[in-house]
């Protein structure tokens, strides 16, 4: 039966079984492929959207839980200053190895900066548990979400800037 | 590049990744370069790899699939330096499959910067040639009069000056020049190789573009599942399709003979509809029945208990001996005895797998996220009965390797299905119990070691028998990833080493895992190598640095090689780094150390870990020393490289075991098959040591002293040694 959904501040209708999920709505349907599947039972994150701002997992949303909650993707996340920040930091950081988890870590990231400006590290873990990195780039998610509320990096990433510190002439090679 | 390093003093220097904030130090990207408004028809193509349009953008094919570790960027990185171009103003783009023109394309073996670096190193300065040539010629000058730099060839006695923009349309009609004799720049001149340059596809990836295979697209594109027996090498018997024919937006439904190949096509049923959510649906209705065949009696538990039975006894084969282990056995101080074990473990791409083909008029286009399109070409060609000539492949990035996209079922069955439909593009995905149930998965295995030291602690004996398992086809043989190695240390390190080997029926598939073997091995004997230090009351540092020796080349092919003085420098520098030998740590908190060398790389890494009361385990930090010979092309991407091996590594010893009961596995989903998350990922503090040896790759060989580390340093905390993975934390309460 026919829905009718708010999606990054467009109005589409759509034409699908109650039991859809919203991922594959967003995918199939509408063509918004940015939200990834991953697990289908909403344990890694991949398809991560903000329903009115929350961060949730598509794929346990069935279309008709929906109604009028404004859905945002990952390709509209850069209407809000924060979602612009956030997606900086990932490029300053160089954050993305296959890329595949990102759009939803940047999802989870933006909802949690929307809420909570000045994260701690713990506030941190808790927004990103729900989001599996599979190349683990935890490292420079972590630094690139306090880049993004403005606190320092703490941990050793980001890369730049390296450094020659040491030069020795001992052979590597021996005999 | 130089193989004979060994004639040159050795200067070695150390990279240190900074904690500086920012970045600063990054190449940057034009605008031009991320967007679409690129060389476009006008541009001119200097050779397989570089077009030139009017405008100055520079168009680089990169070679190989990208699953993350960051060829994409890197490879063209290294053609743009011998070209000179202006690294702003370059678009990279992903080569079709076509191996006359680009050679092996492939993402495995941590290869692709050891095989390529200097090949397109040869690409980029026959470019470079061809348009200094372009410009002599306009200027009717000697080309030797001529520099290029930043996309500009410069007639030096006159300063005139001509963009590749200009030149590139006359520089495509100069004959190349032979990239065997071609010249190269002095690396001291490198502007490109060495700095850090993002990924390019990154801007891409955060606005969430299509980019991964399952992200494609086509005009009436259909989707499909693929149900294969939940038993490997089952076979169909029969199944019932009204219903899932009936079931809404079904298309077609038909059942697939298979060809009884792992890395082939398995029986199954195919469901094909307008959206994957009804297909997936439909499936959920079907009514079939297998054949399950042999495996259906098998279980981790009995392989477990076959491990044991045959364990103490004599292998079934003495697989490899270098001296007399039972008589240095009989003439050690102390002997040890312990029994390592690891799991069967998948690669979890989070990308399940999946890839979309479409068959049409009598030929076959197909998308593949394929980490190895060519030999699954030669596959599919073969299960088709079709001619290659008649395929085309576009590689499409993937959403992770790590070994399982090296193999090529799913490119063979949506082929198959496509063909079926004869027309219309199939999109085929498979959900994540079907990707964890049909993995080819990382084989468990069993050690059961012996092991002796001297008066003075030293390890001067060894003995192994490796419990491992036969191929289902050929009991004689080992199934394909199970294979012992003669090369495998201590061996080549203590003079007494002997390998036993048993095998045992095992019927799943099975194949190579992000650094395959050494991810197992490693955790083993750096483990039991620990286990001795302790047991002799000696620093474990000083144990390995005397395992090792004198820095020399340990014989072996090529692949084999180690050089003992790399291995001995990343043990020292990470000890240093991390204060190794610290006695004021808080109760329950200890450091580990572990180090391993394969795929060229050398690597040594130190754990620090807090094990609660509660046997919970928290790592706090991990130190890593690397070497990876004399050049990082893209270090932001090295050090990522780095960091995401070292925790992938903790994932699998505090999470990873895949289980099998009734020749089924068990885990179907990331709730029982847990991956690694934030929360218990340290911080990665990482120290490049560069070294006159030639470059070597990244993506796989952070990761096997990962878990060795870990174990120690979970031994130094708690005095509980970990023999078995994955890490049982009810074994650690206080």
């Amino acid at each position: 039966m026919p829905y009718a959904i708010t999606v990054n501040g467009k109005k589409h209708t759509v034409d699908v079984e109650d039991d859809t999920p919203l991922l594959w709505v967003l995918r199939d349907t509408i063509g918004l492929v940015g939200p990834k599947f991953g697990c289908g039972g909403g344990f890694c994150g991949a398809c991560t959207v903000h329903l009115e701002g929350t961060a949730v997992r598509s794929c346990q949303i069935q279309i008709s839980k929906v109604g009028a909650k404004a859905v945002t993707t990952i390709e509209g996340v850069d209407a809000s200053a924060i979602g612009r920040k956030v997606q900086k930091a990932w490029i300053d950081h160089d954050v993305i190895q296959c890329g595949y988890c990102q759009a939803g870590q940047i999802m989870s990231a933006t909802a949690l900066l929307t809420k909570t400006p000045q994260p701690s590290d713990a506030d941190i873990d808790r927004a990103m548990v729900g989001n599996i990195c599979r190349c683990a780039t935890y490292v420079r998610i972590k630094s690139a979400i306090r880049q993004a509320a403005g606190l320092t990096p703490e941990l050793t990433t980001p890369p730049a800037p390296l450094q020659i510190a040491v030069r020795s002439s001992t052979s590597a090679k021996g005999a | 590049m130089a193989d004979d390093a060994s004639f040159a003093p050795t200067r070695r220097t150390l990279l240190k990744t900074g904690a500086a904030a920012g970045g600063g130090l990054f190449l940057s990207w034009g605008l031009d370069a991320q967007g679409a408004a690129t060389a476009k028809a006008s541009a001119a193509s200097l050779n397989a790899y570089v077009s030139i349009a009017p405008s100055g953008a520079i168009t680089i094919l990169s070679k190989n699939p990208e699953c993350g570790q960051g060829v994409m960027t890197m490879l063209p990185m290294v053609i743009a330096e011998e070209l000179d171009a202006d690294w702003s103003k370059v678009t990279i783009k992903e080569a079709m499959l076509d191996v006359d023109k680009f050679g092996f394309q492939s993402a495995g073996g941590s290869n692709s910067a050891r095989f390529n670096y200097d090949p397109l190193r040869r690409v980029g300065a026959a470019g470079k040639q061809m348009l200094i040539e372009a410009a002599a010629t306009t200027w009717k000058v000697p080309a030797s009069e001529c520099t290029a730099a930043m996309s500009v060839v410069t007639h030096g006695p006159s300063g005139r000056k001509l963009s590749y923009g200009k030149l590139a349309s006359k520089a495509a009609r100069i004959p190349a020049p032979d990239v065997k004799t071609v010249a190269l720049k002095d690396p001291k001149d490198f502007k490109i190789v060495g700095q850090s340059a993002r990924g390019f596809d990154s801007p891409k990836v955060i606005k969430g573009e299509p980019l991964f295979g399952i992200d494609t697209r086509l005009p009436g594109m259909l989707y499909a599942v693929f149900v294969k027996c939940p038993v490997h090498g089952g076979t169909l018997k029969s199944a019932k399709l009204d219903a899932v024919l009936a079931s809404p937006g079904v298309k077609k439904a038909f059942t697939v003979k298979g060809n009884g190949e792992f890395n082939g096509l398995a029986d199954g049923v195919a469901i094909v509809a307008d959206s994957w959510w009804r297909a997936q649906k439909a499936k959920a209705k079907l009514e079939v029945e297998w054949d399950e065949g042999p495996t259906a009696g098998q279980s981790s538990a009995q392989y477990a208990a076959t491990s044991e039975r045959l364990g103490p006894g004599p292998g079934q084969k003495v697989f490899h001996k270098d001296g007399d282990a039972d008589a240095a056995l009989a003439r050690s101080a102390k002997v040890l005895k312990a029994s390592y074990s690891y799991p069967f473990i998948a690669h979890a791409t989070l990308e399940p797998q999946n890839c979309t083909a479409q068959f049409k008029d009598g030929k076959l286009e197909i998308w593949a996220p394929s980490q190895r399109p060519k030999p699954g070409l030669d596959l599919l060609t073969k299960a088709l009965n079709i001619s290659a000539s008649d395929v085309t492949i576009h590689i499409t990035r993937m959403g992770g390797g790590f070994g399982r996209r090296l193999m090529a079922d799913f490119m063979i069955e949506s082929a198959w299905i496509a063909r079926e439909m004869n027309g219309p593009p199939v999109k085929l995905v498979h959900d994540r119990p079907a990707d964890l149930g049909h993995d080819f998965y990382r084989p468990g295995g069993f050690h059961h070691l012996t092991a002796g030291i001297d008066d003075k602690g030293k390890i001067i004996a060894w003995k192994d028998h490796f419990v491992t398992y036969s191929d289902r086809n050929d009991p004689t043989k080992p199934a394909f990833a199970c294979e012992a190695s003669a090369v495998d240390p201590p061996a080549r390190l203590v003079p007494d080493v002997t390998v036993e080997v048993s095998m045992m029926p095992m019927g799943f598939a099975t194949g190579p895992l992000r650094a395959p073997r050494y991810n197992a091995i490693a955790f083993v004997y750096q483990s039991f190598v620990d286990e001795l230090a302790h047991a002799a009351g000696r620093d474990p540092l000083e144990v390995q640095l005397e395992l090792l020796g004198p820095p020399r080349v340990l014989p072996g092919s090529a692949e084999d090689a180690v050089d003992v003085g790399r291995l001995r420098a990343v043990l020292v520098k990470a000890a240093e780094m991390s204060g190794w030998g610290k006695t004021d740590l808080p109760a329950r908190t200890g450091m580990g150390i572990a180090a391993y060398a394969c795929m060229h790389g050398y690597f040594a890494e130190v754990a620090r870990v807090h094990v609660a009361q509660t046997g919970a385990v928290k790592v706090e930090k991990m130190w890593v020393a690397c070497d990876v010979g004399d050049t990082l092309i893209n270090p932001t991407g090295a050090l990522n490289q780095v960091q995401g091996g070292v925790i992938d590594g903790l994932g699998h010893a505090l999470n990873a075991a895949v289980t099998f009961d009734k020749g089924r596995p068990v885990q179907t989903n990331f709730d029982s098959y847990p991956l690694i998350r934030m929360p218990a990922a340290p911080d990665v503090e990482v120290a490049f040591l560069m070294t006159d040896n030639p470059l070597s790759g990244l993506g796989e060989p952070a990761l096997p002293p990962a878990l060795p580390a870990l174990c120690n340093a979970i031994f130094a905390a708690t005095g509980v040694r970990i023999r078995s993975l994955p890490i049982d934390t009810k074994l650690l309460k206080a």
